[in-house]
């Protein structure tokens, strides 16, 4: 049984669950943290999207970055599938085409990190309605 | 462990069951079972998002996306394009009444943009069934924190200092009841949770109940430490049988986890809750009523003093307090009182939770700021009047209460604003009113409901609610003369001066506020035998416009009394003296040529 004994108790056991429940008190503010969101449509899928939707949620984690990972349905650019579009905090969207895992890597390390641009962004050639 | 990437939260409050939410949430589960999901997608059932009428509702976490309408058969569609392919199913999603465009997610909402949710901030969010996800989000914190970190008297002054009052309806300061119950000396004394919701159309204690049971255990038994109770009772009525299933399976839960009965968190300290059930009489909320309807007495008040915090249940001391109460106090306590008393204006602090009723585009339950304006709730929040009909007033307080009108929309709401207009607070009953609502009507109708729940035992109320209902119900005939409103003034403010208990001295509340607001309307009824919003069947007459009917004869052959004479493409005539005022007729005519006079 789960008795808990002690407030020490208490905590560690909040700490343990809280990873659950998470993503669901972050998307409560999602201006303020990390927005990447994974092009997962017939043509994503195929070229290995969610391998690298996957890739990133724990990686993120890993590394402690604080950050939503969503997917959306086609952004258009079926010819530099997987495509990941990453959005930092009061900053516009950058997309990125031809996503690997190595790609998604240097995603996280130099761009999400510290805001460096890589090669491969796809300018943005849409309006966001929402 | 499965790492999930995708929430998906189905409404299971007792609204969206009722229309089939719990098929919907067997059929999500089973679709993403069959789509080999399982470990990518969480598919939770949660306490009511507040928007009953939309509803079911569905939330997919992390976008925010808000379904609305789902039907158990939506189920292959929302997994198939959202959780696989991450498109949105449009039909889906919610409609801006006003503005009729579909709005994606809950943020952008206008029902949710003002709100700020502390009593409801786990409703819709959590399993309530699962202890975890409760504790997940710092639950049963605030009680470690006031066992092992906090004396009695340090825990009550944070409350004191938040400056809550309570939200059963009287804002009496809940700090202050808890301090008078702590100073008290017994051999035994009692933590009582007043779950009674008498008020017609409010829902709120009901839906935190389902929606986040913990928080009540979790700050009852905070109040058990505070005065010194190792008993927690529960007054609830029987016809909520799904806040009563999941408050057991709560206490059944926390006692497993050390968190109700013996030794708390290790801290030495006992207290374990039990639930009472109430047959649903409206004056049982009543405190002196509720002690002795838990007593297995008749539920009738008695009059105070004693308080129950000096004399309560089984004679001992007793605190009782309100559900949206203790819903408070596990925030309070974890934030501190400096935080809590920033929200709110000078002397009401923190949120209030309304159920939003009546002829207003989006019904449903919300939580705002105390200091928040009528008309930010009616026309922001609520989306304005239904059908682009005009605003006529609205009735807070529920039988207790009384009908504001336009000069009051841009007054902050708080306790002492509202009774300052001629209202008052209540338990947060809000029901809207329009063009087409005769106000004679509403104070009968509340009249009507007050002599029905009235328990007798005191003759003001048992007798003079009769004669207020008999002299509306004279009035709404036509038969009302001026000295009727001369006697509805008086009577009115005896039965307020010398009844026993709380309904009583409330009950004419509905009549004074509608005789200040709208005195025309009772003259017209008592002078002219008029009724403006056409809803007095006495004062009415349904005409046919010559001018108007071409002879298409289908008032006739839906009128159920046959009263309605005429050839075809002749003009017709309504027999007066056989209509019984239906208004079939003048709901099929397509030629606008019947009419109220
Ligand atoms: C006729 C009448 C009905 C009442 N019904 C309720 C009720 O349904 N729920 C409730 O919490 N308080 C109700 N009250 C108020 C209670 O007597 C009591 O003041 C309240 O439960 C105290 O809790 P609070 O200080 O947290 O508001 C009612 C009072 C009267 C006079
Ligand atoms: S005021 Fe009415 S409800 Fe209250 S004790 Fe008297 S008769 Fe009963
Ligand atoms: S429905 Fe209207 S138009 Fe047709 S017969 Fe009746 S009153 Fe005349
Ligand atoms: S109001 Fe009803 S009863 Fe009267 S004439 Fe019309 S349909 Fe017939
Ligand atoms: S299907 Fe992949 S971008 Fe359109
Ligand atoms: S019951 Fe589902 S939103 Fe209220």
């Amino acid at each position: 049984m789960t008795k808990i004994k002690s407030l020490a108790d208490l905590k560690k056991m909040k700490a343990d669950l809280q990873s659950q429940i998470a993503l669901r008190e972050k998307s409560d503010n999602p201006e303020g943290r990390v927005q990447v969101r994974v092009a997962m449509a017939t043509c994503g899928i195929a070229s290995g999207a969610k391998e690298v939707m996957e890739f990133l949620i724990d990686e993120l984690e890993k590394r402690n970055i604080d950050a939503i990972v969503s997917q959306t349905g086609c952004m258009g650019y079926c010819y530099a599938e997987p495509t990941v579009e990453v959005t930092l905090p009061n900053q516009d969207p950058v997309v990125f085409g031809y996503v690997d895992k190595k790609k998604a890597d240097d995603i996280i390390e130099k761009y999400i990190k510290t805001g460096e641009l890589l090669e491969g962004i796809i300018p943005v050639n849409y309006e966001k309605i929402d | 462990m499965a790492k999930f990437k995708m929430h998906m939260l189905v409404c299971g409050g007792t609204g969206c069951r009722a229309s089939s939410s719990d098929m919907l949430y067997k059929n999500l589960k089973k679709e993403v079972q069959e789509k080999g999901l399982e470990n990518e997608v969480q598919v939770v059932t949660t306490g009511c998002f507040g928007f009953c009428e939309q509803g079911p509702i569905v939330k997919m976490i992390p976008d925010n996306t808000f379904y609305v309408g789902v039907k158990p058969e939506d189920a292959i569609e929302i997994v198939a394009e959202h959780a696989i392919k991450g498109r949105k199913v449009n039909r889906l999603l919610y409609k801006d009444p006003v503005k009729k465009e579909q709005i994606p997610d809950s943020k952008h909402m206008g029902f949710y943009k003002k709100q700020i949710r502390i009593a409801l901030r786990n409703c819709g969010l959590i399993d309530p069934e699962n202890i975890s996800e409760y504790l997940a989000l710092d639950g049963y914190e605030a009680l470690g924190k006031v066992l092992m970190e906090m004396t009695p008297e340090e825990a009550i002054q944070e409350v004191i200092d938040s400056g809550l009052r309570g939200r059963g309806g009287g804002g009496f300061p809940t700090g202050v009841k808890w301090k008078i119950a702590h100073d008290v000396k017994g051999e035994q004394k009692y933590v009582v949770c007043n779950a009674d919701e008498g008020d017609p159309g409010a829902f709120m204690d009901r839906s935190i109940l389902e929606g986040d049971p913990h928080s009540v255990l979790e700050a009852m038994t905070i109040n058990g430490y505070c005065i010194g109770a190792t008993k927690g009772l529960i007054y609830i009525r029987a016809e909520y049988p799904l806040a009563i299933k999941r408050l057991k399976i709560a206490i059944e839960q926390a006692r497993e986890y050390g968190l109700l009965g013996e030794d708390i968190m290790g801290s030495g300290f006992n207290f374990d809750i039990e639930l009472r059930y109430g047959a649903g009489a409206f004056v049982c909320g009543e405190e002196t009523a509720l002690i002795h309807s838990m007593e297995g007495e008749r539920g009738e008040p008695t009059f105070k003093p004693p308080f129950p915090a000096q004399s309560g249940y089984l004679g001992m001391p007793t605190n009782v307090n309100n559900v949206e109460t203790y819903a408070n106090i596990p925030v309070i306590i974890n934030k501190g009182a400096k935080w809590f008393s920033s929200i709110g204006t000078e002397k009401s602090k923190g949120t209030k939770v309304f159920a939003l009723a009546g002829k207003i585009n989006n019904v449903g339950l919300i939580e705002v700021p105390m200091g928040i304006t009528l008309r930010e709730v009616i026309f922001e929040i609520g989306g304005g009047i239904k059908g682009g009909k005009k605003f006529k007033a609205v009735q807070t307080g529920g039988p207790s209460g009384g009908c504001l009108t336009e000069k009051h929309l841009d007054t902050p709401i708080d306790y002492d604003n509202l009774l300052a207009s001629g209202s008052m607070m209540g338990s947060g009953g809000m029901i809207v009113m329009d063009e087409d609502d005769c106000m004679v009507s509403v104070a009968k109708f509340y009249l009507d409901f007050t002599v029905e729940e009235s328990c007798g035992k005191c003759s003001p109320c048992r007798i003079g609610n009769k004669r207020l209902y008999e002299i509306l119900d004279k009035i709404t005939k036509g038969q009302g003369t001026m000295e009727d409103l001369d006697k509805l003034r008086n009577l009115s403010q005896v039965i307020k001066d010398t009844s026993l208990c709380g309904l009583g001295q409330t009950s004419p509340n509905p009549v004074l506020s509608t005789l200040d607001n709208f005195y025309d309307e009772y003259l017209a009824h008592v002078t002219e035998q008029k009724c403006f919003a056409g809803q007095c069947k006495d004062l009415i007459r349904y005409e046919i416009i010559p001018e108007n009917c071409v002879g298409c004869t289908a008032c006739a052959r839906n009128c159920p009394v046959n009263c309605i004479a005429g050839e075809r493409k002749q003009v017709h005539l309504i027999d007066q003296s056989l209509c019984i005022k239906c208004g079939a007729c003048m709901e099929k005519c397509k030629f606008n040529a019947v009419t109220i006079i």
